[in-house]
């Protein structure tokens, strides 16, 4: 076990809220999606792959990270508006397991063909010069860039809670998730309701992918890695739980970065373990309703 | 659909299940380009057949049947090579029952939840048991690989039959598959074979009729992975090799995409299924080297959006299963 000063426990566990962050960003999307739409998005994390290479190409050719951090996200998501048109769509009403062995196709596909582009080896994304450094929050010195990371992923909830709470393509979302044939009833369009929060959600998993690049290196397997990782904040938060995203990304990506700090072997075992026993004790998730779309 | 005269052949095959495939697979080594080319499509067509019980007759998706092909195939290959064991019985045995136990562990948990959650419990389930052998290097080999299984003959009432050449090794493998295809064609047409059907297309129903729907897709979930172990089991004795990527999710993949391909919920679509697979695996990889898995990525999409029973569940129509 090594020497445990509190300075290096307080940098792990700020570790850990930021890749609780990440997963959170890519938990709430596909929670999003599944809440609305019932369909479980595989291809989520190949999509948060695909976000970190558009950045890193944007990056190349415009010389400028913030540049990126726009665009990669804006693209992923017209992406994922073309594949709910075209590739979701003729799906629906044919039950949740056929959207998700599409997507699980999809996902092959997106990672042997950014094989094919960008070539296999992984690519370095650096954060832009400004956030170079590290910050003193007084107590330890912190690397700019992931304190960043974190504001990004708050003003992002925020502006998702805004939109949810405030607007009322927000309010046609939640109803939407509630009882979507009520909402049909209503004289509502909510196809497009869908097409949209598909895009949505995409372009979240796109934000992540980019703003996780310089942090865990770029390369094609890297959203296969994390969409498992995800798909465990889903089950322990509850499906078509904001709330429930949030905290169990947050406990996760805690989780992963104490037992890495004090027991590097478990790492990647303990997630599973927090999985099991969250669901002998509440088998629906955290904040999960039973019985939703089972 | 119309039944033409193919209809008519793939309903009497469809009839007759051990005696079409014993048949088929008899022949099969004599017409591929190499003989363990069939080997591979016997072996793989049974890990397809054991996840198509669960999948395509019970309803359930599972995305981690790596976990028992895997547990097959290690605990097979352990006992022959680290614990020089020299019974193939037993060393199948150990395969299948570590392969049932692991299914019945998983499937405590991941039946707690339907539909989706169970893919995704099945999942994450299926990447612990990969990331503990990747970690038990002392015993799986780690990321090495398990090596130096034996090639042993197979002792029956004293005779020692040699199992070297890759015919004596299919007829072995053919054997087994004979064993578990009649097995599970006596499992679905018994009164338990009705209940998973009465689950898979109404579980709620089966429910309210008193039958023990829990206990029915757990029973069904462990003999699905006992199944997937015993074909895991011979193809570490196939290879005398078993790679760690034998329990990562991209196996799981692959068994997905083989029950699809061939036809979720018939009896012969897995074999179809993983026969097509590895076939067009074994060309495509001439064209595209490690690029492969794009075009069947693609293919595979193509089925879900176009084709979803498959080639053998469209061949046959409507008559047998879905």
């Amino acid at each position: 076990m090594p020497d445990i000063t509190l300075a290096a426990l307080a940098a792990q566990l700020f570790t850990g809220l930021i890749l609780g962050g990440i997963l959170v960003l890519l938990a709430i999307g596909l929670s999003l999606i599944f809440g609305l739409m019932t369909v479980v998005n595989f291809a989520h994390g190949s999509l948060y792959m695909l976000g970190a290479y558009v950045g890193f190409f944007v990056l190349g050719y415009t010389k400028s990270f913030w540049a990126a951090l726009v665009i990669a996200p804006l693209v992923v998501g017209v992406f994922g508006l073309v594949i709910e048109r075209f590739l979701i769509r003729p799906l629906y009403g044919r039950g949740p397991d056929d959207p998700l062995l599409l997507t699980f196709g999809l996902s092959l596909v997106l990672v042997e063909a950014v094989k094919l582009v960008a070539g296999k080896l992984g690519l370095t994304l650096d954060p832009p010069a400004a956030l170079a450094g590290a910050v003193d929050l007084g107590f330890m010195k912190f690397p700019a860039y992931r304190i960043f990371v974190l504001l990004v992923t708050v003003v992002v909830l925020v502006a998702l809670w805004l939109f949810l709470e405030k607007t009322n393509v927000g309010l046609v979302v939640r109803a939407g998730s509630r009882d979507a044939l009520m909402v049909r009833a209503l004289g509502i369009d909510l196809g497009r309701v869908w097409f949209l929060v598909f895009g949505l959600g995409i372009a979240m998993a796109g934000l992540a992918g980019i703003l996780a690049g310089p942090l865990r290196g770029v390369y094609a397997e890297m959203g296969i890695e994390i969409i498992i990782e995800a798909f465990v904040v889903v089950v322990v938060g509850g499906m078509g739980s904001l709330p429930g995203a949030i905290v169990a990304g947050l406990l996760i990506g805690e989780v992963i970065s104490l037992t890495t700090f004090f027991a590097p072997k478990l790492a990647e075992i303990v997630v599973f373990i927090v999985m099991a026993v969250v669901l002998l004790a509440r088998p629906s998730g955290l904040f999960g309703e039973a019985g939703l779309a089972e | 659909m119309s039944r033409g005269p193919f209809g008519r052949v793939a309903a009497w095959i469809a009839a007759h299940p051990v005696v079409s495939i014993v048949a088929f697979f008899a022949v099969l080594p004599f017409v591929v380009p190499y003989q363990s080319l069939a080997t591979q499509m016997l072996v793989y067509g049974l890990f397809a057949l054991g996840f198509n019980l669960l999948y395509g007759y019970t309803g359930l998706l599972s995305f981690g049947h790596a976990a028992y092909w895997g547990l097959g195939a290690y605990g097979a290959g352990i006992v022959l090579a680290k614990f020089g064991w020299t019974s193939l019985w037993a060393a199948l045995a150990v395969g299948v029952l570590a392969a049932g136990l692991g299914g019945a562990f998983v499937g405590f948990f991941a039946l707690r939840r339907r539909g989706i959650y169970f893919a995704m419990l099945t999942l994450a389930f299926a990447q612990l048991f990969y990331f503990i052998a990747f970690h038990l290097a002392d015993l799986t080999g780690g990321d090495d690989g398990l090596r130096g299984i034996p090639q042993l003959p197979l002792g029956v009432f004293g005779w020692s039959i040699p199992l070297k050449t890759p015919l004596a090794f299919h007829y072995f493998a053919l054997a087994w598959a004979a064993v578990a295809v009649a097995a599970l064609q006596r499992v679905l047409k018994s009164p338990f074979g009705a209940v998973l059907a009465a689950i898979r297309e109404n579980s709620d129903r089966a429910t309210a009729c008193g039958y023990d729907v829990n206990r029915a897709r757990l029973l069904s979930f462990v003999f699905s992975a006992s199944i997937t172990g015993l074909a895991g089991a011979l193809d570490a004795l196939r290879l005398n090799v078993v790679p760690v990527e034998a329990m990562f999710w991209s196996t799981s993949g692959q068994v997905v995409i083989m029950t699809l391909l061939g036809g979720a919920g018939t009896f012969f679509g897995p074999f179809v299924g993983a026969a097509t697979f590895l076939v067009l695996g074994d060309r495509l990889s001439v064209v595209l080297v490690d690029s492969w898995p794009l075009v069947i990525g693609a293919v595979f999409m193509a089925f879900v959006l176009f084709l979803p029973k498959g080639i053998w569940g469209t061949l046959i129509g409507g008559f047998h299963g879905r």
